[in-house]
């Protein structure tokens, strides 16, 4: 079992552990998981998230070919821009979700990629993408762009040397301009720049996975336990409230937010069209599994991604969905109890006709069917679409 | 971990306590804490009739549901109420608030079979 190099102070902190994707991570510490999330929603949350990846995609062409193994529009993208974006197999199935930044052409010369490049490698910022991926996909991601890439592409896995953590909240962005000097709320939504935070070189993306306003953080591993308790230490000393958040509650406060899980709302044999993410796949453009999308989306897709809100017990993963004549629809993909919609809630595919808010349908909880309707997505409206 | 020395505890971390004629039940700080942030308890039935040892009802923490199993066999003449929009209470308060049923034991004695407060501790700190 491989262990993130925060793995002592975890266990400092109280942290109950539990693995995933290889890692034993932290899923809770003693605050537990519910006020561990409404102290997110409530003010600032620190995330140990270094069992994802980093690849670095670079070299003169660079941009044009990871165009075509990804879903979305890219090269419309401007220096230190994020964007979301899909690895589709040619069924258009989803390997992966990734969140794709365009390197600053002057990344070479800034402190915090640098901090994270081999000692003497020549990168190419003149067309180079940083590329963070999910924990269980990453030695596969890493292997399909290397293939699929052409030979004269650089492609480095940067997942060692890049340590990554995830600070979010309404008061994160005020947490990290403290200790950045004004960097971060300099930095607009979906973009990074190359900062010292509390002397640390990083790279910093207004990107998250809660819901929230913050930033994830990319600076070297050797600096993890430092940057880790400087951040702690610097909310603690401006009476900004923050604490470490664990698995379980990144759960929820992604699922409120209906933002995807990958091995959940999206796996190899579920397309984005189903998943509602057609918005990250740009048609007007060529990439792998397209023309499979083509075809699902003059057909139709069969089954389409809802949240059900669920009477009489905590829906979950793998619980059977039914509509009300007591036909079989499938099992709900993720569930679970969302402290701040105040609800219990599933994840389900179902047909197309029975996707409609307000449809009645039945989730089974230990043998007996409860009442479930199709609500509203989200349960909680991101701060980016506020 | 907290002991309630009033109360007679299960191996399955249940306890019980007098209350005049009938018997309350809970569970144990070391349960309620192992569990984590308990969000949904599963009642049963007031007049419900289960044996020695039968599972009555569900925890359901954030991570896992857990079965809840009765210390003495009896008829449910109370469930607490609360607990459906606070079951948060069995956190807070294991052995006041957070209660879980009321029950007309069928055979009182079977109180006495149930383990002491220090023998609980004992197993529940081996665990």
């Amino acid at each position: 079992m491989l262990t993130t190099l925060l793995h002592q102070r975890h266990e400092e902190l109280g942290a109950r552990f539990a693995p995933f994707a290889g890692y034993d991570m932290p899923i809770q510490y003693p605050s537990g998981a519910v006020e561990e999330h409404r102290l997110t929603r409530r003010s600032v949350g620190l995330f140990d998230i270094d069992h994802m990846g980093q690849i670095l995609v670079s070299g003169k062409g660079s941009g044009e070919a990871l165009s075509t193994l990804v879903s979305n529009r890219i090269l419309d993208m401007k220096p230190n821009q994020a964007r979301y974006a899909l690895l589709l197999s040619e069924e258009a199935g989803v390997l992966d979700d990734l969140f794709i930044y365009k390197a600053d052409r002057d990344a070479g010369n800034l402190p915090g990629m640098k901090s994270l490049l081999p000692p003497g490698t020549a990168i190419d910022f003149s067309d180079a993408w940083f590329v963070v991926v999910n924990a269980s996909n990453r030695e596969a991601d890493y292997k399909r762009l290397r293939s699929l890439l052409p030979a004269s592409i650089s492609v480095i896995d940067l997942s060692d040397a890049a340590y990554m953590i995830a600070v979010q909240g309404p008061r994160a962005v005020e947490l990290l301009d403290a200790l950045s000097g004004g960097a971060v709320s300099a930095t607009p939504r979906f973009s990074m720049t190359d900062a010292s935070l509390a002397g640390v070189p990083a790279l910093i993306g207004r990107t998250g996975y809660t819901g929230e306003d913050g930033a994830e953080l990319f600076y070297p591993s050797s600096k993890a336990v430092e940057l880790w308790d400087a951040l702690l230490k610097g909310a603690a000393e401006r009476g900004i409230e923050a604490g470490p958040i664990g698995l379980a509650a990144r759960d929820s406060l992604r699922f409120e937010a209906a933002m995807p899980l990958h091995g959940h709302e999206i796996t190899a044999s579920i397309n984005p069209i189903e998943a509602l993410l057609s918005w990250a796949c740009d048609l007007d453009k060529e990439f792998i599994g397209k023309a499979a999308l083509l075809k699902i989306k003059a057909a139709g897709p069969a089954r389409k991604l809802v949240t059900l809100s669920v009477t009489g017990g905590v829906p979950r993963e793998g619980y059977p969905v039914q509509d009300e004549a007591g036909r079989d629809l499938g099992p709900c993909v993720a569930g679970m109890f969302c402290p701040t919609a105040g609800s219990y809630a599933a994840n389900a595919f179902v047909p197309p006709d029975l996707a409609k808010p307000g449809t009645i349908l039945k989730v089974i909880i230990r043998g007996a069917a409860k009442d479930a309707v199709v609500v509203k997505r989200p349960l909680y409206i991101p701060a980016y679409r506020r | 971990m907290k002991i309630d020395t009033e109360a007679r505890y299960a191996k399955s971390h249940e306890w019980a306590k007098k209350d005049g004629a009938e018997f309350v039940i809970g569970i144990s700080d070391h349960a309620q804490h192992s569990l984590g942030d308990i969000v949904y308890v599963d009642l049963p039935k007031v007049g419900a009739n289960f044996t020695k040892g039968a599972a009555f009802g569900v925890v359901e923490s954030v991570k896992a549901a857990s079965d809840l199993y009765l210390p003495v066999a009896g008829k449910v003449t109370a469930v607490n109420t609360a607990l459906a929009d606070k079951p948060d209470l069995v956190n807070k308060d294991c052995y006041g608030d957070g209660w879980i049923v009321k029950v007309a034991p069928s055979n009182p004695a079977e109180m006495d079979e149930l383990l002491t407060p220090a023998d609980y501790e004992k197993i529940a700190e081996e665990e």
